[in-house]
């Protein structure tokens, strides 16, 4: 009978009676955020597709649509109705944008759970915040790349935001706190989700809202009921703060609604994550 | 005495109506393999679940390195490691890369890490593709980098739900010779297994586990012991023959079809030879002879009233 020498380090000492063992909840999420950052930067395929479907739309809607629709913005001068509309259009696309990468998150969290990492990261005395804030920390900074470069692309076909420095900085703060947001909704589908199929679906629908919002067209021009729904949704008051940031159009309360969003939307995803955990990370 | 590494009393778990496990007890001491064995629904992935705190039982107490699975969770995590039947593994990452986010997980800090990651590595045969996508590693390679990340740190006590299922016969070997190292180095392990040959290869103790009870429990001899002795199969040539041999030896069992008569035998040399001799000076020719000694098929035969088959089929007939 053969036996194969596998080496093992030396027994532990037993901790003293009594005595709490650390935590390491904050390297555990350093690591667990490494890990998802190696992730991005090995397979950039999700990532790159998060940035490349908002581009095709701000071009499309610019170039196709951007002359008429433009004309019909309130107080426009007909003839430079392109860059009106592209000046316009910009924040709802940004905000597309971090809505977009909730369906990465969705998909990387539930492929961890299909995979049955996540019920090994269980066995191991690794809190459950430290997993989660891996997922989440690493696609708040993905979507916040993301915008980035799609203002980038913004701007090189014409868009000229005017925000003074501070204001930048509040846009700054803003996005990542949308993105911040948006990815705890990710990671609490991700969850959810049965397979990883279903997991790149569900957040389809936050894509849609920016829609159903003041992102592509002002709320007035909307039948009433269908006005009234944009009025009030999550998403316009973050397209109405970025764009106030940017171009210096009124900003009114939303930027107090859009923090407000955000702080729901972040105790939505945590306790519906929570929730989910423990029950979906073991397969039967 | 020495605290046994898992000790587990009345251990009960529904889902809704369908009772899993039905009053589980089980005690094992450290420093031993110890098998469950059962056809597939039969509780074995349910009771490795509830040690590893994955899951919560319904009712009944478990320690795990004398601590309570479910009162002191995290004391129990620092000392167990789990390899399941489905590895897990970041298939995103590369074999390193996979152990080296153990190593962290487990602080071990940068410079152990490293040259235990690289110890890993050469002991488990991955050195070669230690660097290469997961995507390219074969089942058993997988299933080898599963149980390496499970020991880079030193967990007291080894969970291996179905270690070996899905690989091919040579990697099996190599996780068995793999078990049997860990054990002489006192590890405890507790593996499941639907194969009686993986049982009986490396277990100290096995419990029969069926419906969620466990019908038996004892060493691989002990257990043989509990099904009615061996048997020579004898078979002839013709029905005459069988005839005059089915006369000749006491108690024992003729098979019409197959020409073959089974003859009580505990398969020891001497009862062979009394056999052999009184059909000899009978002038009878055998065909052919095998010994029968009893294996953990018949004593799982003996024991649940029932053949292991692939998969149980509950009351509605559809197979769970």
């Amino acid at each position: 009978m053969t036996t194969r020498t596998i080496e093992l380090p030396p027994a532990k000492r037993p901790p003293a009676p009594g005595l709490r063992r650390p935590s390491h909840v904050v390297a555990d999420s350093v690591t667990m955020l490494n890990r998802n950052l190696l992730h991005m930067i090995r397979y950039p395929g999700l990532s790159v597709f998060t940035i490349v479907g908002p581009v095709v739309i701000l071009l499309l809607i610019v170039f196709v649509f951007g002359g008429t629709l433009g004309a019909g913005l309130p107080g426009v001068d007909p003839a430079g109705g392109r860059a009106a509309y592209l000046a316009y259009v910009m924040a709802g696309i940004l905000v597309i944008t971090l809505a977009g990468t909730a369906g990465g998150t969705a998909t990387t969290v539930s492929m961890d759970m299909t995979e049955g990492i996540t019920a090994r990261f269980r066995t191991m005395a690794i809190s459950r915040a430290a997993v989660l804030a891996g997922h989440v920390l690493g696609n708040t900074i993905q979507g916040i790349i993301a915008v980035a470069l799609v203002l980038g692309v913004g701007v090189a076909i014409g868009f000229r935001p005017t925000a003074s420095p501070v204001e930048w900085v509040a846009a700054a703060g803003m996005v990542a706190l949308i993105a911040y947001a948006i990815s705890w909704l990710g990671v609490a589908m991700g969850i959810q989700a049965k397979s990883v199929e279903v997991a790149s679906n569900m957040p389809l629908v936050l894509t849609l809202l920016p829609l159903l919002g003041s992102g592509f067209v002002p709320t007035d021009s909307m039948p009433a009921g269908l006005a009234w729904f944009a009025q009030y949704q999550p998403f316009t008051a973050f397209i109405e703060t970025i764009r106030g940031l940017l171009l210096g159009t009124p900003l009114g309360v939303n930027p107090v609604l859009a923090v407000g969003w955000c702080l729901v939307i972040v105790l939505i995803g945590y306790v519906w994550s929570a929730a989910n955990y423990d029950r979906k990370s073991v397969r039967s | 005495m020495t605290t046994p590494a898992i000790d587990v009393r009345g251990l009960r778990k529904s889902y809704g109506a369908h009772v899993v496990l039905d009053g589980v007890d089980l005690n094992v001491p450290p420093g031993t393999v110890f098998a469950l064995l059962g056809p597939n629904g039969a509780g074995k992935t349910t009771i490795v679940h509830i040690l590893s705190t994955l899951i919560r039982a319904d009712a009944g107490r478990a320690l795990v390195a004398g601590f309570d699975v479910r009162r002191e969770a995290d004391s129990v995590r620092a000392e167990i490691g789990l390899t399941g039947q489905f590895s897990a593994v970041d298939g995103l990452l590369t074999g390193e890369e996979n152990l080296l986010l153990m190593a962290r997980l487990r602080h071990l800090g940068a410079k152990r890490s490293k040259t235990r990651v690289a110890e890993l590595l050469e002991q488990f045969d991955l050195v070669e593709a230690a660097r290469t996508p997961l995507a390219t590693y074969s089942g058993g390679m997988r299933r080898r980098l599963d149980l390496a990340m499970t020991l880079v740190a030193r967990p007291a006590v080894i969970f291996l739900d179905e270690p070996t299922t899905g690989l091919d016969p040579r990697s099996r070997r190599t996780m068995w010779d793999i078990v049997r190292g860990l054990v002489a180095q006192g590890t405890t392990v507790l593996l499941t297994t639907q194969q009686l040959e993986e049982a009986d290869q490396l277990a100290d103790h096995i419990a029969v586990l069926d419906g969620g009870r466990i019908v038996a429990n004892g060493t691989p001899d002990e257990l043989k012991r509990l099904v009615p002795g061996g048997h020579l199969r004898l078979r002839f040539a013709d029905a005459v023959a069988l005839d005059s041999a089915t006369q000749l030896l006491d108690g024992s069992q003729r098979d019409d079809t197959g020409l073959v008569l089974s003859v009580p035998s505990d398969g020891g040399v001497g009862a062979l030879r009394t056999v052999l001799d009184r059909l000899d000076r009978a002038g009878l020719e055998v065909a052919d002879l095998s010994i029968h000694t009893p294996n953990l098929d018949d004593v799982f035969f003996a024991l649940t009233g029932k053949a292991q088959r692939a998969g149980r089929v509950d009351t509605k007939g559809t197979a769970s």
